[in-house]
């Protein structure tokens, strides 16, 4: 940055190496070796056999690959996911945005109070939060299907949620949003207070309708915030693995699963480590595909500098 | 008029808080019930007398203490470490201008959007090799792919926030670069390294698939794990679960609450200003 800590740079070129070296040796022992693996993996067939025994799996070239992307089923667990990506990704941001802009209008106290409520839910682990929104959800006694049924012909009495897998996900797009809304909408309104009022105001009075005030003020000061909340958060949704492995306890039905379940359940569950291997790399692939947007971003305002 | 509509949206404030709180509320309230009035319908929305029933059964419970003592000492264990090697990379790319500096960041940045779920198969077969499956080294080693990149990339922004003349005007004194960053940047940093290391120390409470699939003995087991032990076969107690998922979160609650302004800080500092 100054002419100063170039100087620096001249005298003892060494050092910054030595100071990044422990972090890239344990990246590339816990991520990057990890990384090379999986993919290997996905061009072998191992199984439990050599798992135990340590012999070196044999290779099945494009095998697993073929296998997955020829069955039609992959294809709705990839569909699957991106619509579930698509939805939690556009109600936490819309739901977080909400909140955001409540909170900068609303007195004070208000504003501690959900700021409060916002943190607290926030702490919450993942396991915690679908624990309770299974007992929320719960077919005898949730609390959910007694006041639903208190509205006018609608009995949701004993009504299980999970049979039909449109009804179980929108329990866990749920979850998913309640989990991650304070985030979106905590980071949301630091971004909404770096707007000047003034310009809001002269926009008022100039005789702008709120919506416009909205779309021509607020929106391009907040426009890279908006845009890293909905990046991190579509990243964050499409591997989500917890909530539903959870909520599902532990055996997720086939109409349940998203891509990374369906990679975790099989190498663990039917010890096929290339396959899972496999749906693994696509998923990653498809993730970095859907980021570059993101990155192209962070690369065109400087931020990587 | 316009406290007539301050009013309005104080209201439309305070149902969305309730609305978002309402969750926790219902946790809290089924884990200060006793079982009869947890399986009542219609639901009762105001607390009766406490019980404390559920959260006897849950402290009681045979594994509790050995697996907060793992779940506490993964998280000591991960904070440590990521700390003593993140805050040295933060220093080098918040201080140094270095040939494939634009690269680390990147690989930083881009590492954090692997989902954990398409390592998982990998890392295990690593610590198979490794012979650290079912050991909490293995476990804290492994937490590393997601606590260091965050790590490094939030203390980088806390750095930033330190002005370099004062290690300038330290090194002028005579202390060499690491000295300066020793005496003088890091006690400026304390705050950042509180921030950071309880956002990582919450990760590793939370984490559950990795912690599942590494740790067989159950006494090495974390809460995450243990908190699902309150389903069976038979159904679940969700007195008991309540209860467990109160005490689980409440350290997390604590802390969050105790740094708060901190973390939203860090990470606006962190994702946004870079």
């Amino acid at each position: 940055m100054s002419a100063d800590r170039g100087g620096q740079q001249r005298r003892r070129p060494l050092l910054p190496y030595l100071l990044i070296a422990p972090t890239v040796l344990a990246l590339v022992l816990v991520l990057g070796y990890p990384l090379v693996d999986m993919v290997v993996l996905s061009f072998q067939d191992m199984t439990r056999e050599q798992l135990f025994s340590g012999e070196s799996p044999p290779w099945a070239g494009l095998d697993q690959f073929t296998r997955i992307l020829g069955d039609g089923f992959f294809w709705r667990v990839v569909g699957r996911t991106v619509l579930f990506t698509a939805v939690t990704t556009v109600f936490t941001v819309a739901l977080g945005l909400f909140t955001a802009q409540l909170m900068h209008r609303v007195s004070p106290w208000v504003r501690a109070v959900i700021a409060g409520v916002l943190v607290t839910v926030w702490a919450m682990p993942a396991m915690v939060a679908a624990s309770i929104f299974r007992w929320l959800f719960d077919t005898d006694y949730g609390v959910t299907n007694w006041v639903l049924s208190k509205l006018p012909g609608v009995d949701l009495t004993h009504h299980n949620w999970f049979i039909d897998p449109w009804q179980g996900f929108t329990v866990i797009v749920a979850v998913v949003v309640w989990g991650s809304l304070p985030f979106a909408a905590i980071t949301l309104r630091a971004a909404l207070a770096q707007v000047p009022p003034e310009l809001e105001e002269s926009a008022i009075l100039d005789g702008a309708r709120p919506f416009q005030v909205f779309r021509h003020v607020t929106l391009p000061v907040i426009r890279p915030v908006l845009l890293m909340v909905t990046t991190l958060n579509a990243i964050w949704n499409f591997g989500v693995f917890n909530q539903i492995w959870l909520m599902r306890g532990g055996q997720p039905e086939r109409e349940y699963y998203l891509l990374g379940v369906y990679s975790f359940i099989e190498s663990f569950a039917v010890n096929r480590y290339s396959t899972g291997a496999a749906i693994a790399l696509v998923t990653v692939v498809l993730l970095l595909a859907g980021s570059v947007v993101y990155l192209r971003q962070m690369l065109r305002t400087g931020e990587l500098e | 008029m316009r406290r007539q509509r301050s009013l309005g949206r104080d209201l439309l404030g305070l149902l969305v808080a309730a609305v978002i709180g309402f969750p926790i509320y219902w946790m809290l309230l089924t884990a200060f019930r006793p079982a009869s009035e947890i399986l009542s319908m219609p639901p009762k929305f105001w607390p009766g007398r406490p019980s404390w029933d559920n959260f006897a059964r849950a402290l009681g419970s045979e594994l509790f203490w050995d697996n907060v003592r793992s779940s506490v000492v993964i998280g000591i264990g991960t904070v440590v470490v990521s700390l003593i090697v993140g805050t040295l990379a933060a220093f080098a790319l918040s201080r140094f201008r270095f040939t494939g500096r634009k690269a680390f960041v990147v690989v930083i940045l881009v590492v954090q959007m692997v989902p954990l779920t398409a390592l998982i198969i990998p890392l295990y077969l690593l610590l198979n090799d490794a012979g650290l499956t079912d050991s909490l080294s293995g476990v804290i080693l492994t937490y590393l792919v997601f606590t260091l990149p965050f790590t490094v990339w939030m203390l980088r922004g806390f750095i930033d926030g330190v002005p370099v003349e004062l290690e300038e005007a330290a090194m002028v004194d005579g202390c060499g670069r690491l000295g300066a960053f020793r005496r003088v940047v890091l006690p400026l940093l304390a705050p950042g390294i509180v921030a950071t290391s309880v956002f990582a120390l919450v990760q590793a409470w939370n984490e559950y698939v990795l912690v599942y699939i590494l740790l067989s003995t159950p006494e090495k087991q974390t809460v995450s794990i243990w908190l699902v032990s309150f389903t069976t076969s038979r159904g679940t107690d969700y007195g008991g679960l309540m209860a467990g998922a109160t005490l689980t979160a409440l350290p997390v609650v604590v802390f969050f609450l105790v740094i708060q302004r901190r973390i939203a800080s860090g990470l606006a500092a962190g994702a946004i200003k870079g």
